[in-house]
């Protein structure tokens, strides 16, 4: 009997050891870890179940038949972050360069199952060459299965893409459907063809990090929602943004007791704003002096910098920042800021995570290069999600919010619950200077009529008290109050219920 | 009695005579300029005039609008602090006129300290002790050494055209005073075509001791001891001190003596300071008279529980002195340090910006301890170009030096301040040093200690092991509340390693951590250490919680105060002059990092980066100009100052993208080399 049982620990061992010494040793060369140290990372302390350890594929060509690793280039299972549930597959370089077979893909699928069905997160740990070859079709079969299943989990359960190495071709589709992708600098690139294909195809010459690096997709395509260092520093990222994640979209926010007094006064926010109306300030400086602790959780932080999306804590509950950046761009809104934002008011709205929204926004960019790229579009996705929204929105207005762009950043109008502005603010259609060009136009040839009609207007329209004097503004708060009366806001509207009308679904201007 | 005074300055010094008026019941008004109209003395005051624009020149300096300011605001006194008109004669006069009352000495004492030569012959005449010397031409080799031995060795004989060093030489003895003679003759002859040459006393690591007088108009002048200021940067004090470590009380009362003389001498009625240059063998010599307060004032209030800004009111309005010379005594010890928005770690270069934190330490006297924090600063606030850089006066006093020592290293690591750069590490370093702790001073410790300028230290021995353990309670805190959060799997209770290696920078220390003797006990653990409870236990007791900025505590009983800000993964830590980065691993994670290759910085060492934020004044180079290492690249303004940017080594210009009138942030590029 013990025979029996020494085995199923000799078979554990052999298939821990995955590609063998060789490839493990030549991972560790290229600064990656393995599948199963990067998963021993992200979970507690032994808290992982792996599951189809014993996975082989059943490919008979090519010589295939010959060669067979216990787990078929992926390790699959569940572990807790922090004591919550998280389903976890990791790509093993040193298995078949982590590519993908039938079998393999039965793993991921089988793991995706079980998260939809467990209603907990998942996380894919890429670091492979796509697909098996030598399996044709079966494996592309896979693909497709592990694909509808991201789109079924969407919306249902987080999920998070982490990519670790090599991710081409079919196995970038899967990251991209999921909610949010990670990259780690220098050591990871994602693309749909290669270099060799681009040469080919396009004579043109780049290399795979240029073609895909991390730099790329974090501030140029927007695949990546934030790049890191090295491995270690990546997991350890995923762990803190498991901590923000609710564990599906009817669990509601975690919780943790706060160390950070919800009625703390910020007497340093009331001289944030300048006295000169052309003059930036750092909106991270209002987000990091709002939030607990001052920890915020930024998403996409290189890419579309005029806007800044991430997560924090009120009172221990995890909440979805939005805010314009006026050190970039003056914190217009364009294509990229929209898509960007809009993203995240949907994966905030899908989860029930509430939206504290913070505005200085000078209004949409204009120019050929936006109306031509589509910013009418994707203007209006930012303006979708958030009309959509039914979790909390509480929006704080510090500075500009001028013309539609007003509309969009959760206003009243489009359902924004508690709606707060500084005394700084300025909401019009526009601001002084334009506005009175276009009002007093015949008078355009007098310098100092124009002066004087400037001043009139900054008067009567660059306060808050005109939106205030008709209700678009709940209040005019003061910026050292700004943590208590989100804070209070918040809780009031714990209990928040919209229904919306029955329908199969929206149709956003995608 | 004064109703109502005028404070004809900005910053720390304003808000702290406006504190002392307001005890004595007098009423302020503060004087700004644009770029202070939000500015700390300005909320202070009762009231407020605005004196124009930002440039001193035509605000703080501009007589006519701080008398008119006077005469808006009905006050009948003004406190001129430091710097700006504070030893202007023709400021005294022109308030005299308008029947005003100056806070400070006469004209005539200002006038007279005012010159540096009339000084310092009112110095002699008053029979203080000068610098020994012949002013007089010297014939030949014999009348120089005759002179040399009358002054006493070494001398050192200067060329009467002299600058730069040239023509000088020091002399030991009388042989080196023949051969030194001829050759400085012929030095200067050559140099300066003038081969007059004269010999002084040479003080060989001079420091620098003044003393603090104060008068009234009724004829009375008493000293209140004296301040040590020896650690200077390029002639800027940087730590002052009282008593000075060097003197003894027969020394003091002959420096007192002499400084009370000078003072009668000239008529002298308010406070004035009396500088003096001394010789490790407490020689000293009288250098000049600040006929103002100085800005070390804090630490004579200190050790004498004399208010100087007090004093200055009370004589300022024809009060008799309350205190005489047997009045005074000198108790305990009293340092300060000043803070200055400068990167100490770039030339100490200014450093201008929103102050996005700023939490001094805790003011106030506990065990026999004070710490005293003059300040015209506040968290939200500006620091502008447009004025000195000093931001605060941190001052702490014990019984003994060695207690105010330990006393202002502890307050300095407390010292938060985000937004802008700040010496804050300088000073916590120079509190380590042991050359000054064992009091060696002399004017040219910072040069000496510090050739090549300032570096940031590493972590290592004590400090290393504090910032190590303080790292490990602080991921202990933070750990047990993520191990709070709600919908844990249930029946599966988190597994904690006790076991962590902390990373600061690529240094590993292994330590265990646990709760215990209430409060978090780390076991340091060698290598091989396998654990648990085979280390050394320290104990670290702190009620610090997850985004405070300091941590303050205890390490086995004695207090420690640690900086904490978090970054990704880590904190960065401040400790004793030392910001370290820690990581706090478990032993995987340690394993793993240690497989992580290490990433080197871009080079940036072809670009030209704007070193402080400042204006462009001007671009002295062109695209495709060959430049020479030492050439200047660029002129940047800033805190008033031109900052001429030299080329580091010989290059070609590339690209240019700043141009003149650019107002650039710190590290911009402003131009780049191919």
């Amino acid at each position: 009997m013990k025979d029996i049982l020494d085995k199923l620990e000799e078979r554990r061992i052999s298939a821990r050891l995955g590609g063998g010494e060789h490839r493990i040793e030549a991972q560790h060369k290229r600064g990656k870890l393995t599948a199963r140290e990067r998963i021993e990372l992200l979970m507690d302390r032994g808290s992982f179940e792996e599951l189809d350890m014993f996975v082989e594929h059943r490919s008979t060509d090519f010589g295939m038949e010959k060669s067979h690793i216990a787990g078929d280039g992926v390790v699959t299972g569940f572990g807790t972050v922090n004591g919550r549930t998280v389903f976890v597959f990791s790509k093993d370089f040193t298995v078949f360069g982590g590519s993908l077979s039938e079998t393999h893909a039965q793993k991921i699928i089988k793991i995706q199952d079980m998260a939809m069905r467990a209603r907990a997160p998942i996380i894919g740990l890429f670091d492979a060459g796509g697909a098996r070859i030598q399996e044709g079709v079966a494996a592309l079969g896979g693909y497709g299965e592990v694909f509808k299943r991201n789109v079924i989990a969407s919306g249902v359960i987080p999920q998070i893409s982490v990519i670790m190495g090599p991710c081409a071709g079919g196995d970038v589709y899967s990251p991209a459907m999921t909610d949010f992708i990670f990259m780690v600098r220098d050591t990871s690139y994602m693309f749909v063809t290669g270099p060799d294909v681009v040469k080919t195809v396009t004579n043109e010459v780049v290399t795979a990090e240029e073609l895909g690096g991390a730099s790329v997709h974090a501030t140029k395509s927007s695949i990546a929602d934030g790049a890191y260092d090295n491995d270690v520093e990546t997991l350890l990222q995923m762990r803190r943004l498991i901590d923000f994640l609710p564990a599906n979209s009817t669990s509601g926010v975690p919780e943790w007791p706060s160390f950070d007094d919800v009625e703390r006064i910020e007497p340093s926010l009331d001289s944030l704003v300048p006295d000169n109306p052309n003059k930036p300030y750092d909106i991270k400086e209002l987000i990091l002096k709002v939030v607990d602790e001052g920890d915020f959780f930024e998403l996409s932080e290189a890419f579309a910098r005029n806007i800044v999306i991430g997560f924090g804590r009120i009172a221990g509950r995890t909440v979805g920042l939005v805010a314009n950046q006026p050190m970039v761009l003056a914190g217009v809104l364009d294509s990229d800021a929209s898509r960007k934002a809009a993203r995240f008011v949907r994966f905030c709205d899908a989860f029930n995570i509430p939206i504290v929204t913070f505005v200085d926004v000078p209004g949409f960019l204009p120019g050929t290069a936006q109306e031509y790229g589509g910013l009418i579009k994707h203007g209006a996705k930012l303006l979708f999600a958030y009309s959509q929204a039914t979790v909390p929105l509480v929006t704080v207005i510090t500075r500009k919010a001028f013309g539609g762009a007003y509309d969009v950043m959760a206003s009243k109008h489009i359902g924004g619950d508690v709606n707060y502005a500084w005394p700084t603010a300025q909401i019009a259609v526009m601001g002084a200077k334009g506005a009175v060009e276009i009002i007093f136009r015949a008078d355009l040839g007098d310098p100092e009529k124009i002066a004087a009609r400037t001043k009139e207007y900054e008067e009567r329209f660059l306060s808050p008290f005109i939106a205030a004097e008709r209700g678009y503004i709940d209040d005019v708060i003061m910026p050292h109050a700004t943590r208590p009366r989100i804070a209070r806001a918040l809780a009031m509207l714990r209990g928040k219920t919209v229904e919306l009308p029955g329908r199969k679904h929206d149709n956003l201007p995608v | 009695m004064f109703k109502r005074i005028l404070i004809a300055n900005r910053g720390e010094i304003a808000c702290r005579i406006i504190k002392t008026a307001r005890r004595l019941g007098i009423e302020t008004v503060a004087v700004y300029s644009d770029a202070d109209k939000d500015a700390l003395h300005v909320e202070m005051a009762d009231t407020a005039v605005p004196i124009g624009p930002p440039p001193a020149a035509e605000s703080y300096l501009d007589i006519d609008r701080i008398v008119a300011a006077c005469r808006a605001s009905g006050a009948e006194a003004v406190h001129p602090g430091y710097g700006f008109l504070s030893e202007r004669e023709a400021f005294a006069l022109a308030l005299a006129k308008a029947g005003i009352v100056f806070i400070g000495p006469n004209p005539q004492a200002i006038a007279a300290m005012g010159d540096k030569i009339e000084s310092k012959k009112a110095a002699a005449a008053a029979k203080v002790s000068t610098v020994p010397g012949h002013l007089g031409v010297i014939e030949d080799e014999r009348e120089a050494v005759r002179i040399a031995d009358e002054i006493g060795y070494p001398v050192m004989i200067k060329a009467s055209a002299g600058g730069g060093g040239k023509g000088m030489r020091i002399a030991r003895s009388a042989p080196e005073v023949t051969e030194g003679f001829a050759r400085a003759r012929s030095e200067a002859k050559s140099s300066f075509g003038d081969e007059r040459v004269f010999i002084e006393k040479f003080i060989v690591d001079p420091r620098h001791i003044e003393i603090q007088v104060l008068g009234d108009k009724h004829g009375n002048v008493i000293h209140l001891g004296e301040r040590e200021c020896s650690i200077q940067r390029r002639n800027q004090k940087v730590i002052e001190e009282s008593p000075s470590p060097l003197l003894d009380a027969a020394t003091r009362e002959q420096m007192g003596a002499q400084a009370v003389a000078l003072a009668k001498a000239v008529g002298y009625d308010s406070a004035g300071t009396v500088e003096f240059v001394a010789g490790q063998d407490k020689s000293f010599y009288f250098l000049e008279m600040n006929t103002r307060l100085q800005v070390e004032h804090p630490v004579t209030e200190l050790v004498t529980g004399i208010d100087l800004v007090e004093q200055m009111i009370r004589v300022a309005a024809g009060e008799r002195l309350s205190v005489a010379q047997s009045d005074v005594k000198l108790a305990g010890s009293a340092i300060e340090s000043r803070i200055y928005a400068e990167d100490p770690y770039r030339n100490f270069l200014p450093s201008t910006g929103r102050l996005v934190k700023y939490r001094p330490p805790a003011e106030g006297i506990a065990d026999g301890v004070t710490v005293r924090i003059d300040t015209g600063v506040f968290e939200g606030g500006e620091i502008s170009l447009y004025y000195d850089p000093m931001i605060a006066k941190l001052v702490t006093h014990a019984p003994t030096r060695e207690a105010a020592i330990s006393a202002q290293a502890r307050a300095l690591d407390a010292f938060y301040i985000d937004g802008i750069r700040h010496n804050i590490p300088f000073l916590a370093a120079l509190m380590q040093h042991p050359r000054w702790q064992a009091a060696k001073l002399s004017t040219g410790f910072i040069a000496e200690e510090f050739p090549d300028g300032f570096s940031p230290p590493a972590p290592a021995g004590a400090t290393a092991q504090a910032i190590a353990a303080v790292a490990a309670a602080v991921d202990h805190v933070i750990g047990e509340r993520r191990r709070r959060i709600s919908g844990q799997m249930a029946g599966r209770p988190v597994v904690r390693e006790r076991l962590r290696s902390v990373w600061l920078d690529r240094a590993e220390i292994r330590l265990e951590v646990a709760r215990e003797h209430g409060g978090i006990g780390v076991r340091l653990l060698g290598e091989t250490d396998e654990g648990p409870g085979s280390g050394p236990l320290i104990v670290l007791s702190s009620s610090w919680k997850p985004g405070e900025p300091v941590w303050h505590g205890t390490i086995d009983g004695a207090p420690v105060a640690v900086q904490v800000r978090p970054i990704l993964n880590g904190f960065r830590l401040f400790h004793r002059g030392v910001e370290a980065k820690a990581f706090v691993y478990t032993e995987s994670e340690s394993a793993a990092a240690r497989l992580m290759p290490s990433k080197v910085a871009a080079d940036a060492s072809k670009k030209l980066l704007c070193p402080m934020p400042g204006l462009v004044v001007s671009i002295a180079v062109a695209v495709g100009q060959e430049v020479k290492a030492g050439e200047t690249l660029a002129v940047v303004e800033a805190m008033k100052m031109e900052n001429v940017l030299r080329a580091e080594r010989d290059g070609v210009v590339k690209a240019i993208f700043a141009n003149k009138g650019d107002s650039l942030a710190v590290d911009a590029v402003i131009l780049e080399f191919e």
